[in-house]
């Protein structure tokens, strides 16, 4: 995964509350049994003026010419809710996204969002509506994990991120070759824990 | 004992300290995994992805995995899924599965269901376990008192290979609900009342224990539709503390323990409780006799309400939601403030899913049916949750039932819950559904869902309309 350290770029603003994993990427979009090719459904069932066509619906704020290669989502509260599809993910980050800002996020898609390289950021309601109002005017946002602050022009706001997510956004690391170096650890609990619950260990 | 130990703590606190393997440098858990579930829409991208990494499973024999989110439910159905290149997600699993030794339960196994459902009738969740799969009502599972939540593909390759995850731990909340259901009220009813009260972001971050005199009430298959619900609140996950039912509902499943090791086993599991004096993050009292049958009326769970009330003005919610997703929900559903929702005409009736296809709920659906016939233009289905289930609903001659009342009957899966991509109820069809979502297009490209217990999907059928199930008594 590609380390992000810091971020400036400009956003697209999708203040939709309860925006689920089906709008941004319908199942009908997922045909293989892969992660990628999925940009291009990204939000189909709004981006797109038919139902499985490719048309794009002007209105839609993805299809702006002045949004094309933002790097930055800004979306509403408990973004991401709904079916774990992973392909929610990994539709946002084909398509160019490395940072979403939404006041709440559901917690399968927040953690599906860490452990590919896409940075969750949480703020206050009146903050996202803030950089929202700035994204509209298509002024840039400064996102920086290192420091756990999100800036535009001269306002800036702090945000909560927990180490472990913070460390793998900014080194873009693997999980689970990080885990595995502790496989002594892990067989020495399930050898340990067979002898408490020995019906765990089929 | 340390004196770490010796404070109060919820049952998810100690179970999740049971399992902590580690802890990593920065708050985040190294979290033991017992039970690891795969079904086929993203449990084969979960084992591709990790055969292209060239690694290993750690204990296949604790990895189960199943054929129900993409498979045909047609009778006489093969490989082949009205979901175009369906196909590829079957062998991709059955590949990957047979590869790295994991136990599927295939197409036409008697095993085979809706993961959510064939998992305790196998007795492959117990209490006390960890269990993870990659979709998001794993929390279901919860209701036979294990720590069960649901992970993303990748989440589910790492423990593939580790059997452990690396997580925070969630928040705690506790909803008690005291007092009884009154006649008719069912779980779903309890579960959307509970969703419309505290709202589809409610118990985000959390991780919740339904308790009380109304919960324990309930029998397992009610409890599992109740957990069921919990990441409608978006919550973590669910738990109950395991009881006496919990136990005798697992007692002689294949993959419980027998014998000596049952007893060993049974004797932890009457432990498993939250301590009197614990302190959970966020508490709920819920009083059971205010539930009435809920119904839907837009886009979210959280847009219920009890089925005689009408749809209500913007100015009366206190959600969360925009003025803007108010109108959005009010307009995709076709309906206006004010409706009374029984006289919604519906134009499909579906009975299914992981929140309402086990035996039970059939049984009282059934009831309702019997010697009745859905409305003129309705197009009704039922879906068992797993084969089993409809093995034992034939017993019964429940299909019978169903069919003589105009319902088509179907092959277990997970069917027409949502739009996978073939099969649909189509365009601004408006579906009473005993599923557990009604997002846009949740079951078919603009289709119109409103959530109901199974009883009130079947009376609905019947009168053509949203109708009151206590309405429709047995024939005499
Ligand atoms: S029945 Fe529906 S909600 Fe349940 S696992 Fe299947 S698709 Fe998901």
């Amino acid at each position: 995964m590609i380390p992000l350290v810091s971020l400036t770029d400009i956003a697209v603003p999708l203040l939709r509350e309860n925006i689920d994993t089906d709008a941004i990427i319908p199942s009908r979009e997922m045909k293989t049994v892969s992660k990628t090719g999925l940009a291009d459904g990204l939000f189909a069932g709004w981006r797109y003026r038919t139902l499985g066509g490719r048309d794009p619906d002007p209105d839609f704020v993805l299809n702006q010419p002045r949004f094309q290669g933002a790097q930055i989502l800004i979306g509403g509260q408990n973004f991401g809710c709904g079916s774990s599809r992973e392909h929610a993910i990994w539709a946002l980050a084909e398509y160019g996204f490395r940072a979403i800002i939404a006041p709440s996020f559901s917690p399968i898609f927040r953690a599906n969002c860490v452990r590919n390289g896409v940075a969750p950021i949480v703020l206050a309601q009146d903050a996202v509506e803030a950089l929202a109002t700035l994204a509209e005017r298509g002024d840039p946002i400064t996102i920086d994990i290192a420091a756990r602050s999100v800036s535009a022009g001269s306002a800036s706001w702090p945000f909560a991120i927990d180490d472990e997510s913070r460390m793998m956004l900014m080194e873009g690391l693997d999980a689970i070759e990080l885990t595995l170096k502790r496989r002594a650890d892990i067989e020495a609990f399930r050898a340990s824990d067979a002898g408490r619950r020995p019906w765990v260990y089929l | 004992m340390t004196a770490r130990h010796a404070l109060p703590r919820t049952l998810a606190v100690r179970l999740w300290d049971e399992h902590i393997v580690g802890t990593l440098d920065s708050g985040t858990d190294l979290v033991a995994i017992d039970r690891l579930l795969l079904h086929e829409r993203t449990g084969g991208v979960a084992l591709k992805s990790l055969d292209a990494a060239g690694r290993q499973v750690l204990a296949p024999a604790q990895v189960f995995a199943t054929m129900d989110h993409i498979v045909d439910t047609f009778p006489g159905r093969s490989d082949d899924t009205l979901m175009p290149t369906g196909k590829a997600f079957l062998e991709a699993t059955r590949d990957g599965a047979r590869r790295h030794g994991i136990t599927l339960f295939d197409l036409h196994d008697p095993r085979q269901g809706i993961v959510h459902v064939i998992s305790p009738e196998q007795g492959i969740v117990l209490p006390g376990l960890t269990l993870i799969c990659p979709d998001s009502h794993t929390c279901t599972q919860g209701a036979f008192g294990a720590l069960a939540w649901g992970i993303g593909s990748t989440e589910a390759e790492h423990a593939l290979a580790t059997m452990t995850l690396r997580i925070s731990r969630p928040r705690d909340m506790r909803i008690t609900v005291d007092g009884a259901l009154a006649p008719g009220v069912t779980a779903k009813d309890l579960a959307l009342h509970i969703v419309a009260r505290i709202g589809s972001a409610g118990a985000a971050g959390h991780l919740v224990e339904f308790a009380g005199s109304a919960v324990r009430a309930l029998d397992m298959e009610a409890r599992a539709t109740l957990c069921n619900m919990a990441t409608e609140l978006a919550a973590f996950g669910a738990i109950i503390a395991p009881d006496e039912t919990t136990l005798a509902y697992l007692k002689g499943r294949p993959y419980a323990p027998a014998g000596a090791l049952w007893d060993r086993a049974a004797d932890i599991w009457r432990t498993l409780r939250s301590d009197a004096d614990a302190v959970f993050a966020a508490e709920h009292r819920i009083d059971a006799a205010e539930v009435g049958p809920m119904v839907s009326w837009g886009t979210s769970p959280q847009h219920a309400v009890p089925l005689d009330r009408p749809v209500p003005a913007f100015e009366a919610l206190d959600n969360g939601d925009s003025r803007d997703a108010y109108d959005r929900a009010i307009a995709y559903m076709g309906i206006a403030p004010g409706t009374d929702l029984r006289t919604l005409p519906i134009d499909a009736a579906f009975i299914g899913s992981c929140t309402n296809s086990r035996i039970s709920d059939l049984r009282r659906a059934a009831a309702i049916l019997a010697g009745r016939h859905v409305a003129p233009g309705v197009k009704a289905i039922c879906v068992p949750g797993s084969t089993q289930v409809k093995a034992a609903a034939e017993r019964e001659g429940l299909d019978a039932i169903f069919r003589a009342a105009g319902f088509e009957w179907r092959e277990a899966g997970c069917s027409m819950c949502f739009f996978a991509g073939g099969e649909s109820f189509g365009p601004q069809q408006r579906v009473i559904s005993s599923t557990n979502r009604n997002f846009e297009s949740r079951q078919g490209p603009n289709t119109r869902t409103h959530l109901a217990s199974p009883e009130t999907v079947a009376a609905s059928a019947i009168a053509g309309h949203i109708a009151d199930p206590r309405h429709f008594g047995p024939l005499p």
